[in-house]
């Protein structure tokens, strides 16, 4: 049997969407001794396993799963990749 | 007023809020459990605060496509009243029931103290015990309260008069140093609450609930649940 598709996730925040925690993570690395480091934007990575052959059905059904639950596309952008 | 208190996994102020109905009502609010998909015909829904599904995800996100909420959702289509508190706010956003996102706190921190607010209208179901421009003490506690919607959505609701609160100083300043040092998250243009287009739904990060008895250390919340007896009952 065929092992199930894999697809990887990325859920980021929208351009001009304030990301606090992206903020705090770079003034940390800043005091860490890393000056060179400016904007930083902090988002999510999901990865899932797919019982689907079709790729193109595939990515239909991820954008759907993005839509309904993975990203608020109020605040956020949503990229999929898929593996195998 | 028949009431209905909604609890999820994670659920923790719904106790709150159904004391705080059962003291203008006298009656004890049905509590429906988040895996209910029918529950009886109430006047008012209530999405109660708390951490739902331990805020997978992102806060609210699992809740609002648990099957009681779409159940929630035909019910308020129909125009039943839906009152969503903290938590609840969160899952009504995450759900479409309102305009918008509540995001972390800018500063990182929870938050957990009191709040002053400005009533922006009066003319709604959940207000109208109140006037427009009071101030009302009440407290607020969540990390991520942090109100915002894109620049379309704010002018429309801005137009149409959907904001409902706004964190405010004491003597009820909302612009300036004062009213940013009184916004305890961040939120845009210091909304604290907003309605559908309809009013029939109102979503808020503070707790009136907590704010209905003098031991509490204020009552200023009390009207909030008078007024919905005396439009709904």
């Amino acid at each position: 049997m065929k092992a199930p598709m894999k697809a990887r996730v990325h859920v980021t925040l929208k351009n001009g969407v304030l990301d606090p925690q992206g903020k705090a993570i770079g003034h940390s690395l800043n005091r860490l001794g890393f000056p060179e480091v400016g904007d930083v934007r902090q988002g999510k990575y999901i990865e899932l396993e797919l019982a689907e052959t079709d790729k193109a059905r595939a990515r239909a059904r991820l954008d759907d799963m993005c839509r309904k639950l993975l990203a608020n596309t109020v605040i956020e952008n949503y990229s999929i990749e898929l593996v195998g | 007023m028949k009431a209905a208190v909604l609890v999820f996994p994670g659920s923790n102020r719904e106790g709150d809020v159904a004391q705080a109905i059962e003291l203008v009502t006298g009656r004890r609010p049905q509590m429906v459990w988040h895996g209910d998909g029918d529950f009886e015909k109430t006047d008012l829904i209530v999405l109660p605060g708390g951490f739902s599904y331990g805020d997978y995800l992102r806060c609210g996100a699992m809740a609002a496509q648990s099957p009681v909420m779409a159940e929630v959702k035909k019910r308020a289509a129909q125009g039943v009243p839906v009152l969503a508190i903290c938590n609840g706010f969160q899952i009504a956003a995450e759900a479409g029931l309102v305009p918008g996102v509540l995001m972390r706190n800018e500063n990182l921190k929870f938050v957990c103290g009191d709040v002053h607010l400005k009533i922006e209208t009066s003319q709604s179901l959940f207000t109208n015990r109140y006037q427009a421009g009071q101030v009302i003490k009440v407290p607020v506690a969540h990390a991520e309260g942090n109100y915002f919607a894109d620049a379309d959505t704010l002018k429309r609701l801005e137009d149409r008069g959907q904001v409902a609160f706004r964190y405010c100083a004491p003597d009820g300043t909302v612009d300036g140093p004062l009213g940013q040092e009184a916004n305890p998250n961040g939120s845009i243009r210091n909304i604290a609450g907003v309605f559908n287009e309809t009013k029939t739904v109102m979503g808020l990060m503070p707790h009136p609930e907590n704010a209905v008895e003098p031991l509490f250390g204020g009552c200023d919340g009390k009207a909030l649940f008078e007024g919905l007896v005396e439009a709904l009952s």
